[in-house]
Parts: structure tokens; sequence; C-alpha cells
């Protein structure tokens, strides 16, 4: 089949997700990239892998979000000299991910003009010519550890100086390193530059039994451990072949809504303690521990990690339990709603909030930017409403979009995703007391060697990719894990231009982007 | 102004008992003579360090602050600075590339000072049992805290629940009894 009147000939991936394969040349994946930029469609990600030992040279996969559903597309490259066309000349958001895969893999975008060929993730830790990916490469060595320069660029004019920060931040928050150019107290521009928490889990993949990697996969980044969970097992079970039972599924999409509602919350108290108001910060924690303490009692887990396996789920909902999230979800709503209105009126709060940090919608449309941050700036993508696998495909969940891409836009849409998935969380529970009680998880079939499967879930802060290839003896030959992050980083780039520096924790904290998602 | 004072009024006080420390934590023998724990008693300043976690474990350290464990009742409170630092909580495997950024934290920190290495990550080694460090060792990965820096007290878990770390950083300022 064909899409976007483009020549390229795909073939549909087996398993819920609509996702659709096609191997293409340099200059159709030019042109099927192009188109989808064209027609305003999104691109999602870029990754390699090493093809040498099946008789081939490396391969160059990029995945596209085209109305019907996820299109990758595979490049063949040669063995001897693995390049290929510079994407980000088309998607700016393909830089820090074209720098990846060389730094992985030594593949290399043909160099343009544009071009940036400095190093992402390797930070002079290990040498230029080890490249981790590749199939016989030792990734048990150890190298002696180094601190490189880095080439930041370097504004210069009058009054111009920087500030750097990181990696080690001033606060409970991930590693990275920012550095800022101000005059006075006016940002003119920031950089990022991560990596920082590079440990290898891609390779580590390699390691494991494709039928346990779940657990690594929901380690990706810890908040959006469901989410990681769930593309994982949607993809082993894409390429296996296997359904899981319809409680099952149910279930997931509980535990989804769970995370999400448990992070916006945790987000929403922050946001009000970066604008001095710690009153939020207490109520909203308070609100956030209720929550996960139910979470532990009902599942296990308070973060609910390994509650999703490929095949299923790993526990069923306990006999109160369904009434028991029922009665939080009143009181959790009732409390919620007066603090939105406490929010809402509070005038030094939203004097912090509006106009601050303002991501316009054609930005966010031109960086890529997906997710909840992009929904706060008139990006209306969600894979629960656009491309929905079961259960999603049985009720409507309404988008939450904003127009304005300010902190206040970003703290609206929380609100009511909170609001919103509370009210899916109910019709979940209705279904889920229907259903029999049954298998909780269908037995996981063997893998083909080299049979390949995609999963896309829409996670709290957006849509997470995880492209699996299995290897020999239940094993995994590639393991790909795509944050949103990777997209929305470079966005809160333009998003802190022109603002004051003491605004950056509050931009940062409404972006709450993801720094291990993006490291790997 | 009035809903957010009922609202205060109408939560009430939500802090719960603190738990005992655990002796089973302790990875060293106290490095700290008696004297000098006592003196810190509970005015504790911690620098929390992220080596390389997956951030749950940066999740389970921020619940330490909200009313329920509250934290901050103890006399104890996180710092923006190695310098102001007593304790390194640190949270693993440590990635190769924060391996200088480790150290250079640990050598700002003034002597004597305490590290709580945090999650099985920062305090297992890699392997196939159910608590080792999932990431492993590798190109990229140093593994353990302890790998890195001397380690106090290790509080495993993945994530350790708020109780745990509590316990283990109660256990680092406590002293052995023995
Ligand atoms: S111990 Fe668990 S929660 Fe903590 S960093 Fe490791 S994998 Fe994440």
């Amino acid at each position: 089949m064909q899409f976007l009147d483009q020549p390229l000939e795909f073939t549909a991936l087996p398993g819920a997700l609509a996702a659709f394969h096609a191997t293409a040349d340099e200059a159709g994946l030019v042109a099927f990239a192009s188109q989808v930029k064209q027609s305003g469609r999104r691109f999602i990600a870029l990754w390699g892998s090493d093809e040498r030992d099946r008789n081939a040279g490396f391969a160059l996969h990029v995945a596209f979000g085209i109305g019907a559903g996820l299109a990758l597309v595979t490049l063949p490259l040669s063995a001897e000299n693995p390049e290929y066309p510079d994407l980000a000349a088309i998607f700016p958001a393909a830089n820090r991910m074209q720098r990846t895969a060389y730094d992985l893999l030594g593949i290399r975008a043909r160099s343009g003009p544009e071009h940036d060929g400095r190093p992402w993730l390797r930070h002079a830790n290990w040498p230029a010519d080890f490249f981790p990916l590749r199939r016989d490469t030792d990734s048990s060595l150890q190298f002696d550890t180094c601190n490189e320069e880095y080439a930041f660029v370097r504004v210069e004019g009058d009054g111009v100086h920087e500030i750097p920060v990181g990696p080690i931040h001033a606060g409970i928050i991930e590693p990275g390193q920012f550095r800022f150019s101000v005059v006075g107290e006016k940002v003119l521009r920031l950089e990022q530059r991560m990596g920082w928490k590079h440990k290898g889990i891609e390779k580590r993949f390699e390691q494991l039994p494709l039928a346990d990697a779940y657990r690594l996969a929901g380690r990706v980044s810890g908040d959006s451990t469901v989410a990681y969970a769930w593309a994982y097992s949607l993809a082993a079970e894409s390429l296996t072949g296997c359904t899981p039972p319809p409680r099952a599924l149910w279930l997931r999409a509980l535990l989804l809504e769970r995370e999400r509602i448990a992070n916006h919350l945790g987000d929403l108290g922050y946001l009000g303690n970066d604008a001095a108001l710690s009153f939020g910060l207490s109520q909203f924690m308070r609100l956030r521990e209720d929550w996960l303490r139910l979470s532990g009692a009902l599942f296990g887990h308070r973060l609910l990690m390994n509650s999703i396996v490929p095949g299923g789920v790993a526990h069923n909902l306990p006999a109160e339990g369904g009434a028991q999230i029922l009665a939080q979800c009143d009181s959790i709503e009732r409390e919620v709603r007066i603090l939105k209105d406490i929010y809402d009126e509070h005038a030094g709060l939203q004097d912090r909030f509006l106009t601050t940090g303002r991501l316009a919608p054609a930005l966010a449309a031109e960086l890529s930017v997906s997710g909840l941050v992009g929904r706060a700036s008139s990006q209306t993508w969600d894979l629960r409403t656009q491309n929905p696998i079961a259960p999603y495909d049985q009720f409507d969940t309404q988008i939450v979009t904003h127009r304005n891409g300010d902190v206040a836009a970003r703290v609206t849409v929380r609100f009511e995703e909170v609001f919103e998935s509370l009210r899916l969380t109910r019709l979940i529970l209705a279904q889920l007391a229907e259903q029999p009680a049954g298998e909780l998880a269908t037995r996981l079939p063997a893998a083909e060697d080299g049979a390949f499967g995609v999963g896309w879930i829409e996670g709290w802060r957006g849509d997470i990719l995880v492209a699996l290839t299995a290897g020999t003896a239940g094993g995994i030959r590639r393991c790909h894990c795509h944050d949103p992050s990777w997209r929305i980083w470079p966005a809160l780039e333009h998003a802190v231009m022109g603002n004051i520096v003491p605004d950056f924790p509050l931009i940062n904290k409404s972006f709450n982007l993801s720094y291990c998602g993006e490291d790997l | 102004m009035y809903q957010l004072l009922k609202q205060i009024f109408v939560t009430g006080l939500k802090t719960e008992t603190p738990p005992l420390p655990d002796e089973a934590m302790r990875v060293i023998g106290q490095r700290l003579e008696q004297a000098i724990l006592d003196k810190l008693g509970r005015a504790l300043v911690i620098r929390h360090i992220d080596a390389g976690s997956c951030n749950g474990c940066e999740l389970e350290i921020h619940a330490l602050g909200n009313p329920y464990y509250n934290l901050e009742a103890l006399g104890i409170k996180f710092a923006a600075s190695p310098r102001h630092a007593d304790l390194l909580l640190v949270t693993g495997p440590v990635a190769k590339n924060m391996q200088v950024a480790l150290q250079r934290a640990y050598d700002a920190t003034p002597a004597p000072k305490l590290v709580v290495a945090v999650g099985d990550c920062g305090c297992h080694d890699g392997g196939t049992a159910e608590s080792a460090c999932i990431f492993g060792e590798s190109y990229a990965s140093c593994g353990k805290v302890a790998n890195v820096i001397p380690v106090d007290v290790a509080v495993p878990g993945c994530p350790p629940t708020p109780l745990t770390l509590m316990q283990g950083i109660l256990t680092a300022i406590c002293g052995a009894k023995a």
C-alpha cells in the first residue's frame, strides 16, 4: 500500500497497532519525509542498526506519524561508507538523533552547510572509533574516563555573559548541562548538552531474553514505566502474534491513566512551588501520595513498575479495588477542583504563569513537538484518540489543547487532562466490572529470529515508541526505545528566549522532560 | 484567600511517625566518630546526586518532602551545593559520563561526610538476581555507587519506598549502637 501519494510500497505490520513498513532508497526516503512535512504529518524518531552479519551493511530507520498510523521507512546503508542524507534539513528534531546514531553505530548524516557533527552521547569516555551498537563490539570494555570540552555556540556582543549550569543541578533533578547566554537578566540563548545519563540501555537489551526485557523497558524513564512497558509489550506481541486477553487490556488502560494522573498531580504541585506558592506543593504532593499508596496497595508497586508484561498484565484488580479507586477518584476530583480555583484566582501565580516561556504553535510544529507540551501549543496529537489501540478504541478520549503555549497553558492542559483521565478511569472500571474474571496474560509464543514489531503508546508526557527485533534463541537483536523528550527538549531552548533567568526553573518544570529517556 | 486558608484548615496535619534506623543497611562499619554524629544530631543537610538513575528513585526522594513524611520536620533538609552538605544521597548506576561529576561533588563536600547509595541500581552489581542493577556494568556504566566513591549506607529497592529511604538516612546519622 502507498501513503501521501508517494511511490513507497508499505506492508502492514501484524498486531494491534496500525503500523506500516517500507524499504526505500535515499531519494525515496527524502521525498517521503518532505511530503510528511508538507502535509502537516509528523516526524517521530530516527535510529540505526547493524546488519553486516546478515549479508548487508547498516540500516537507518525513520518513523513518521501519518494519520493512518505509524509509517516506518528503512534505508539500507553500505558497510564501507554508511552515510545517509541529512534529514535535519527537513526536520530539525532529527539533529540529536543523527548525532546519536553516529556515536552508537558510526553511521553518518552527509554533511551539508548546516550540518552539526558534534558528538551527542559520547562525552569522550570511550574512544571515537568504538561504536557500542555494532554487533562485533565488545560492550563490556571499560575505558578511562575523561572530561571533554564541548563546543557550545558562543554569543558575543556588548554585555553578553554566560551562565554554565550542570551537569549536577541544584535540586532533586536529573543531570544535564545548560549554557545560558544572557544580557542582564534576559536570556538570549540557551544551549543544552545531554547524554550524561547514558548507561548503554540499547546494548543491554541485546543481553536480555525478549520475554523478560519489559523490566528494562519499564526503566528507560521511571516516571513513564507503564507507558514504556506497554509499548514494549505491544512490540513483543506484534512480532510473536500474541493477543492479550481483553481483561488485561482494560487493566493496562487503567494503569496508564493512573500513571498520567500521578505525574500531573506532582507537576501541578511543583509548578505552584516554582511560582512561590508552596501551599500548592504540599497539597498536590499529599494527593499524589494518596494516589501512589492506593496503587501500591492494589498493584504491589507505588509507581506500577513490572505491572504490564508481554502477553498481558501481572496483577488483577483485587475484589474491593474497583470501589476503592472510584471513591478515590471522587475525592481527588473534588480536591483538584478546589485547588484549580485557588490557582486560577491567585493573582501572583497567574502573573508568573501567563505569557512566560511561550512556545508558539508554528514553532512547535516545525520542531515536531508532540505530547502534553505540544497540545498546549495547538499540536492536536493524542494517540489515544487518533490511533487508538484496544481498549481506547471503545470510547472517545477528549484531546485537551490550548493555543497560548505558555506556562499557564501547560498548567491548564494538566488540570484538564487529570479530569479527563478520571473520567476515563470510571469508564474503564465499569467495563472491568462486566468482564469475566478469566486469564490475565496469554503465553508469549517463541519469536522467530529477525521478527520485527513496534509499540506506540501515549504516555503522560507524549508518545513513546519501541521498535523491537527478535534475535536467536529467545533473545533480542535490537531494541530502540524512543522518548518524546527527544523532540521537546530543543523546543525548550526556544521557549526560554527573551525570558528572565529566574523564570527558567518554572518554564523547565512546565515542560518536565525526561533526561534519562533521551540519554538511554 | 479564604479558599486557600480553608483548604489548609480542612487538610489538617498529615505527618506520620518516622521509622527507626535499620542496621542491616550499613555497608561499611561506622566511619564517623560517635561524637561527630551526635553533633550533627538530626540537623542534617543532604545533597542529592543523580548519577544515572531511571528517575524512579528521584520520584520517591521527592515524596520525602510531602506532608506525610515531612523530612524537614526532623531537621533534615536538601541543599543546592555539595559544599553545604553533610550527606550525599546518590542514585545510580553511575553512568560513565557522570563519573567525574560525582567524584568532584564528593571531593567538594566538606569532611566529615556521609554517603547513602539509593536503589538497587545504586547498591547492587549487575547480574540476573531479582535485586541486581538492571543496567549492569558496561562501556557506559560504572555500576553501583561504591565502585566510584565510598558508601556508608545502602538503601535497596526499585525504587525504595519513602519510608525505607528515611530509614536509610536515619541509619547513616544515628551511628552503630553496638
Ligand atoms: S533502583 Fe529502580 S527506580 Fe531506582 S534508578 Fe534503578 S531502576 Fe530506577
